[in-house]
């Protein structure tokens, strides 16, 4: 048994917001293979749950007249990596989603539990770093927006305020039109397992020679970090071996690697040099024309 | 405080509308109050895939997910697999390929390829893996495992089922 005392099941993001208000206690829960973890490890005692779960259409994923892509917060894995509109337009994502867990778990765990969870080792949060996602926050005084990149404020602490539930992931269609990517999952086994260093990449090319370079890197730093030494070094230069080498090498800089039971601190950091670099070479592949050697 | 709540859940095809605790897992709703104890309880974090059962086709962990949220929902655990006394098609494919051993994953296992098989959908090698990774068998090695996940796909694929 979980030690839970009570749990409420709004029917609607009003309902849940009033509930929030009422009572700031209240836990919120999505998918529950965080939280419930962690009830069961004891980390967490007499929780007050409100869960999510009820409220319909909280997971889905549309287009905007604009070309947005609006992903709902209660989205689990399994949908977005069986999703059209994911798969045609943001297939790092679809990658990444289907990094997560196993099967079972990403049939219950949601994109939105998973960035508001915190963990630095979130399989979406380095891909919607690279896509510059927009969180939608609701609360009773109102909607925010706010940069993924600005909303991790620690490790396992996210700047959701009180009262506040994210409801919605926005990519606009600036961030991902015409790139490519490719997101890189480092891991003692394929599949059940936790993130040693997580990598995402975007690029666009024109001409031979970088444009466009967004690289973001999980397990790297306290938070999930974009690599703006790395990024700035690769655009306008010729797309070569000799270059992208040099953007891994780069991309050590951002990082702050440290040591854990899971992997080194040198270790984490020859792979953050690697894995950017590779990482990349596949995205500038699939994006084309370019052959490197 | 020890709140109880109502709930409602169409199991194996049979309704029941009963009282939970709050805090209770479906894992063990679904053994010790229902009594369908080929429901296994392994892990208890989401990990083995020993208490895998269907809510509404989907195959989930039901040690991690609570009581409440299965009101509502139908639920498939191992033992509405089988129809009218006859093995599903998925449970003979674990036969024929000797798939079990102890047996304690085999009922996980089952319902993910169950729900694998209702898919329609086609899975290459790689994809089969990827989707039965969510079990941990301890005694087959996984390969008697993979070959009845690919058998028993191919049999819906082919109508041979």
């Amino acid at each position: 048994m979980f030690d839970i005392v009570n749990i409420e099941k709004p029917e609607t993001v009003e309902d849940a917001l009033k509930m929030l208000s009422r009572n700031p206690n209240l836990k919120i829960i999505a998918g529950g293979t965080d939280v419930l973890i962690r009830m069961h490890n004891g980390t967490i005692l007499g929780v007050e749950l409100l869960s999510l779960r009820s409220i319909a259409g909280l997971n889905e994923i549309r287009i905007l007249d604009d070309g947005t892509i609006s992903i709902g917060a209660m989205a689990t894995f399994a949908e977005i990596f069986r999703n059209e509109i994911i798969n045609g337009h943001l297939p790092v994502l679809s990658e990444a989603a289907v990094s997560v867990g196993g099967p079972q778990i990403r049939n219950m765990a949601t994109i939105g539990g998973n960035i508001c969870n915190g963990a630095v080792s979130a399989d979406s949060a380095t891909t919607l770093l690279v896509y510059d996602a927009a969180l939608k926050l609701i609360s009773n005084e109102g909607t925010r927006t706010v940069q993924i990149r600005d909303f991790y404020a620690g490790p396992g602490r996210v700047n959701l305020l009180p009262g506040e539930i994210l409801t919605e992931i926005l990519i606009s269609k600036d961030s991902y039109h015409e790139a490519t990517g490719c997101y890189i999952k480092h891991s003692s086994r394929k599949a059940m397992d936790i993130a040693m260093l997580g990598v995402s990449v975007i690029c666009r090319a024109e001409e031979g020679r970088f444009s466009d370079v967004r690289i973001a890197l999980g397990v790297a730093a306290p938070i999930p970090i974009r690599c703006n030494e790395a990024e700035n070094y690769a655009i306008g230069r010729d797309i070569t071996a000799e270059t992208l080498k040099e953007i891994g090498k780069h991309a050590v800089k951002s990082s702050k690697a440290r040591d854990s039971w899971r992997a080194s601190k040198a270790y984490r950091e020859h792979l953050i040099e690697i894995l950017v670099s590779r990482a990349l070479k596949e995205a500038v592949i699939r994006g084309g024309g370019v052959n490197i050697e | 405080m020890n709140e109880i709540k109502k709930i409602s859940m169409i199991v194996n095809g049979k309704s029941y509308s009963f009282e939970v605790d709050i805090r209770e897992s479906l894992l063990e709703v679904l053994r010790n109050r229902l009594h369908f104890t080929g429901v296994k309880q392994g892990c208890s974090v989401g990990e083995c895939g020993a208490c895998t059962v269907l809510i509404d086709g989907t195959a989930v962990n039901s040690c991690i997910y609570l009581a409440v949220w299965a009101d509502g929902k139908k639920i498939t655990t191992i033992e509405g697999v089988s129809k009218d006394n006859e093995l599903s098609g998925v449970q003979k494919a674990f036969i024929e390929e000797g798939a079990v051993q102890c047996g304690f994953c085999t009922p996980g296992l089952v319902l993910t390829t169950t729900a694998l098989v209702e898919s329609g959908r086609k899975y290459s090698d790689e994809e089969i893996k990827r989707e039965i990774s969510g079990h941990l068998c301890r005694c087959t090695g996984y390969n008697k495992i993979f070959n009845a996940v690919k058998k028993a796909i191919d049999k819906k694929q082919t109508g041979s089922n």
